[in-house]
């Protein structure tokens, strides 16, 4: 069982439906026993940062899923801000970030400034590694809407790069800890692949 | 590199898949579910629906209709219709729906794009705005399915709802609507040479040589079509259809 985690922020029917179609179990819940005795997490977010994460450290549950995640090592996918979350900091805010991938989170900054910023739409995302998450993904398209993007201390757990005006990281990855900075649950065939591969991996 | 995007629009009236031309004649297209699985299947790039009964009759949004719709939408999706207020707002995003466009609202209470966009990200909010020309040849921005002159200048009302924080402007012409002979060129390059907010043509596409000549010619940064994808043939035989993604890429040189 996934738990969708419900901290206030973010389109969670989304990713039910998603899961839903593709024949895995998830749940959308704050309560923290379902969260102990969950599988995995799905982290999303939709939002500013600082909201994010103070939602986030403040939900009944956040001690459970901290003690799940980096003691008992459940996968843990992060979801667009879900996925900024796991960093140190970010641009947009003040807060400390969850620091749970060693990476800052930092503004679209463009000379060109033909480049519309947030980064909104449909482009492509060039793995580092065909296993886990992009696995038998042979085209890797996906749905973008963000103003801000993931900069790895360590190249180590870059998972996916994308380019707009530059190369960007677009999935981070760290032991069972996975981020990515698109929506899975709105890019098709290739969201439902990535999202059975971390169901079923 | 970032795709440009061709969004089908669908239009809602009597619980129905319906088409329009020039905003009248609404013509029976199908069951909006059955219409969305085919999509699903074709890809599409995101997908646009007005209920265009829900302002007219002073109706809420059909929650029903829309759960339903965007539990078997697999990309994003935008609602339009009847939308007064943050708490419907709240409702339909959590639905699971991405993009909520704001026409008639827009111009009676432009306050809630500010107060949506800071609640809920300016992505998020669309202003669709119809235009039409007047009585004497004018473009001017109307509300209740092109039936009422706001008597408003379309280029200004566009930088007030840019400056309101409207993450994109649908512009859809009145005049063009269903007619499938092309876009108003000359309307959108007006509005993408003074504006700086992402602008989607809708209104008026009947092929793909439309669409290449709106992103060509106009430098919008999407076009929307209803026409196209829902007829098919110069008889209008009702054939929900979506070009093979590899054709669309050609044609727009997005490699």
């Amino acid at each position: 069982m996934i738990a969708i985690l419900d901290y206030g922020m973010g389109n969670l029917k989304s990713i039910y439906n998603m899961f839903k179609k593709i024949g895995i179990q998830s749940v959308i819940t704050s309560d923290t026993k379902t969260i102990k005795n969950a599988d995995k997490y799905l982290l999303p977010g939709v939002g500013s940062f600082d909201h994010g994460i103070n939602s986030l450290k403040s939900a009944p549950f956040f001690e459970t899923l901290e003690k799940e995640v980096l003691e008992n090592k459940k996968p843990i996918l992060g979801i667009c801000l879900g996925m900024q979350l796991l960093t140190n900091s970010s641009e947009e805010g003040k807060e400390k970030g969850l620091g749970w991938i060693d990476a800052k989170t930092i503004k679209f900054d463009f000379e060109d400034k033909s480049l519309a910023v947030p980064h909104m739409g449909w482009n492509s995302v060039c793995p580092t590694s065909q296993d886990g998450l992009f696995k038998d993904l042979d085209e890797n398209r996906f749905y973008f809407v963000h103003s801000y993007y993931v900069v790895c201390n360590d190249e180590a757990n870059i998972l996916g790069v994308t380019n707009y005006g530059a190369n960007f990281t677009s999935s981070v990855h760290k032991d069972n800890i996975y981020g990515v900075q698109f929506h899975p649950e709105k890019s098709h065939k290739f969201g439902m692949k990535l999202l059975k591969n971390f169901g079923e991996s | 590199m970032l795709q440009k995007r061709v969004i089908p629009c669908l239009l809602l009236h009597k619980g129905g898949l319906y088409k329009t031309q020039k905003f009248k004649k609404p013509t029976y297209i199908g069951d909006p579910i059955n219409a969305i699985k085919i999509f699903n299947e074709k890809e599409v790039d995101e997908l646009m629906f007005v209920d265009i009964d829900a302002t007219t009759q002073n109706k809420e949004p059909n929650y029903k209709m829309i759960e339903d719709i965007a539990s078997e939408c697999f990309m994003p999706l935008c609602y339009g219709g009847g939308v007064k207020n943050i708490e419907q707002m709240k409702k339909i995003y959590a639905l699971g729906v991405e993009k909520i466009s704001l026409s008639s609202s827009a111009v009676l209470n432009p306050e809630l794009i500010r107060e949506a966009a800071s609640i809920f990200g300016n992505q998020s909010v669309i202003v669709t705005v119809d235009v039409k020309k007047d009585f004497w040849g004018k473009k001017k921005v109307f509300i209740n399915n092109g039936a009422k002159n706001t008597k408003l200048d379309v280029i200004e009302f566009i930088k007030k709802v840019e400056n309101l924080g409207a993450g994109e402007i649908v512009v859809n012409s009145v005049d063009h609507d269903g007619e499938m002979n092309g876009y108003d060129a000359q309307l959108l390059k007006e509005i993408k040479s003074s504006t700086k907010v992402p602008i989607i043509a809708l209104g008026g596409a009947g092929n793909l040589n439309h669409i290449k000549e709106a992103f060509e010619i106009t430098k919008v940064d999407a076009v929307a079509c209803g026409s196209m994808f829902v007829y098919q043939g110069p008889l209008r035989g009702v054939l929900i259809s979506y070009p093979p993604y590899q054709k669309i890429q050609e044609i727009l040189g997005n490699k």
